[in-house]
């Protein structure tokens, strides 16, 4: 399937020093190995290292550089490229919250400022009982029924202040 | 599977539709029947777009489709109790579903399916003309595949309005054995959700609309680049892919024909710049999202250096109708080089948001009144951005301009992929100008200077102007800066972010003049 020449694996001699835990370090090798081949296999890895992790933990990426045959400085550069991959251990829940214009024509500045003094952190933070973390996220395609946010993978639109409350001690609840 | 005598209920499955609990919806609908003893059949469809009335419940009255909506959980009992299961009046009840103004006035080609079928069966698609498009395809030559798509005069419908044929064209006479058909699945622009509504309700005709394309040109293998804020459409794309691989339709020998084409869907992770089509391709290769340099056209090196069609969600699924019904039939919509239909996104502070399938030429005017029956705050409609956050603020004044791509191109405007993002009189447009130097200088791929640096400096000189820090020079710097970025970005998102921002300057001057001391609390 693949276009490109097999890739021709160096050995490095010396791994850097890694604070992964047994469990994450089989997890990030077992994403690597199962998806390695694909072609432009590099964002397949990460999603499926995030999705076992929740994150992408920095010592995962000298492990990926050297399961993909890439160089550090490359996986490092993709993995802050993009806004969904976390590279903090996120709380227990991610929450999203949209920011963009269909949502801000519905009053999402006003929630995004509730948000930020209900849970009392700012974007890209987490609560001080690592229940949520709050980012911004620009469109979750739900722009006639916003405000709209993202908990996980589950979509909330005509998000109201006190809607958004009822959101978040539920999200708390069954964490 | 239905058993005789069960009454047919929808409930959408739509992300949309979920997010205000139609989840919860469809459980109550199915406890409460079986507390009835009353035998149903639930089907979870896609959306019919009018969003405002989701979750909108359908009942299957002798065939007629009868909606109620919204409807919470705590009114199903009512509704059992009023009879819905054989269509009797509710409050919560609109009539026959097509009978609604707002729907019946549409016309829907490309999303004729979407909220009638069920998104995961492929028999459901096959009943309603499902690959009809592929078998006359597949009767075909590539020649003249790409002549009837050509001849149809469908352009991309991602933004760029690029005419579609033309793109294949190059892709076919491109020589290569490996070549690819890629899928714009980055749906990213603020106000726009047909791309999600489609392959969430109707994925079955992506597919197909690909699967012509890659026997088009020759291409063996497809990708659909999706956005991570869609997961529902990433559930609905897979399920279908894996019914349309398991009956033949995808392959290696796609019905029979020795043709062979394969699909695989790749999630993004949160870059707005991946809509862009170079940098797209960056991001299936597995790097950072960055601009290239054009040329070389995608169209002859395009994925892994390998000639590519790649085009929008809803130029793939228009595709199938036109080989089915015939060039001249989806040409016959439209006006001027703007032909067939173009699915609209009615969204923002609207009181009936939802999609709208008409063919180019009604005015803006009509689709925020006739359609959305003007604001949901109550408040007058004082500016509307068309086409995404690159797109121009429109005062009322324009909104007698005709949706074409032209036309808007006329008024320093852009359809781009539809979307329309209304705002009541409680807007601020310095505000909205200056989040659009900030939402580019966050999603810059920082390839280019004037993007890169132009942003970050474009949102500085608006907080200047609007701490009157010598009023008339900002505006100069500003309208400077995005000359600079017009014209010397390499992609649309440096090059066309100071059309929001010079449109607010331009027909809201009032909001960019600083508040008189101590009529405000911030300046």
């Amino acid at each position: 399937m693949s276009s490109q020449s097999p890739r021709r694996v160096i050995p490095i001699k010396v791994e850097p020093p890694s604070n992964l835990s047994a469990a994450e370090r089989s997890a990030v090798l077992d994403a690597c190995a199962r998806l390695k081949e694909l072609p432009g296999a590099l964002l397949p890895v990460l999603h499926a290292v995030q999705e076992a992790l929740r994150f992408v933990p920095k010592d995962a990426v000298p492990l990926i550089a050297r399961q993909l045959n890439l160089s550090i400085a490359e996986v490092h550069g993709v993995v802050s490229f993009y806004h969904y991959f976390l590279q903090e251990r996120p709380g227990r829940r991610v929450l999203h919250l949209c920011r963009a214009e269909a949502c801000q024509a519905r009053g999402s500045v006003a929630l995004e400022a509730h948000a930020k003094a209900k849970l009392g952190i700012d974007f890209h933070g987490t609560t001080s009982d690592g229940a949520i973390t709050l980012e911004p996220v620009y469109c979750l395609g739900n722009c006639a029924l916003g405000p709209s946010v993202m908990i996980d993978d589950q979509l909330h639109g005509r998000v109201s202040a006190e809607r958004f409350d009822a959101l978040v001690a539920s999200s708390r609840g069954r964490s | 599977m239905s058993s005789p005598g069960a009454v047919k209920i929808y409930v959408p499955r739509d992300a949309a539709a979920l997010g205000v609990g139609a989840d919860e919806t469809a459980a109550t609908i199915a406890a409460e029947a079986q507390r009835r003893g009353i035998n149903i059949e639930l089907i979870r469809n896609g959306s019919r777009g009018l969003l405002w009335l989701e979750p909108l419940v359908e009942v299957d009255v002798a065939g007629t489709r009868m909606a109620y909506g919204p409807v919470e959980p705590h009114q199903v009992a009512g509704l059992f109790e009023a009879g819905f299961t054989s269509g009797k009046p509710h409050a919560l009840g609109h009539g026959a579903t097509e009978q609604i103004p707002y729907f019946k006035k549409q016309e829907r080609l490309t999303f004729a399916r979407v909220g009638v079928t069920d998104p995961r069966s492929l028999g459901d698609y096959l009943e309603h003309g499902g690959y009809l498009g592929l078998k006359a395809a597949l009767a075909s030559t590539p020649e003249n595949i790409v002549a009837a798509v050509t001849a149809s005069g469908l352009r991309g419908r991602g933004g760029a309005a690029f005419p579609a044929g033309i793109k294949w064209k190059t892709v076919l006479g491109a020589p290569g054995t490996q070549k690819y058909v890629v899928c714009n699945a980055d749906e990213g622009d603020s106000g726009t959700f047909s791309d999600r509504m489609l392959m969430e309700g109707d994925p079955f005709v992506l597919i197909e609309g690909m699967t012509i394309a890659g026997i088009a040109v020759g291409a063996t293998q497809g990708y659909i680049y999706l956005r991570w804020e869609y997961p529902q459409a990433k559930i609905a794309l897979e399920a279908a892919i894996a019914a349309a691989r398991a009956a033949g339709y995808l392959g290696a020998d796609v019905q029979g024909s020795g043709k062979g084409f394969e699909l695989e869907v790749r999630m993004g992770a949160g870059a707005y710049i991946c809509g862009e089509e170079t940098s797209l391709l960056e991001s299936l290769e597995g790097k950072r999202g960055q601009v290239r340099f054009k040329p070389p056209l995608p169209a002859l090196q395009g994925l892994f250096g390998k000639p590519t069609v790649i085009n929008n969600v809803i130029t793939f699924a228009s595709v199938p109708i036109i080989l089915d019904r015939g060039a001249q039939f989806y040409q016959h919509f439209g006006m001027g080089r703007s032909r067939g239909t173009l699915p609209m996104q009615l969204a923002g502070n609207i009181k009936q948001g939802g999609l709208v399938e008409i063919a180019f030429g009604m005015t803006l005017r009509e689709i925020l009144y006739d359609f959305g029956g003007g604001s949901f705050s109550g408040r007058p409609i004082r500016a509307v951005q068309v086409g995404g956050p690159l797109g121009a603020y429109h005062p009322e004044s324009q909104f007698d301009t005709p949706l074409d791509y032209e036309a808007f191109a006329g008024i320093k405007g852009m359809l781009g992929h539809g979307g329309i993002v209304a705002f009541d009189d409680s807007v601020d447009m310095s505000a909205q100008a200056r989040y659009a130097m900030e939402f580019c200088a966050i999603e810059s791929c920082g390839k280019c200077t004037p993007c890169r640096i132009g942003s970050t400096r474009g949102v500085e000189v608006i907080d200047r102007l609007m701490a009157g820090e010598n009023p008339a020079k900002q505006e100069t710097i500003l309208r400077d800066l995005c000359e600079t970025l017009l014209y010397g970005s390499l992609c649309a998102l440096g090059g066309l972010t100071p059309y929001p921002v010079i449109s607010a300057l331009n027909h809201f001057p009032e909001d960019f003049v600083k508040p008189v001391l101590g009529s405000s609390a911030s300046g």
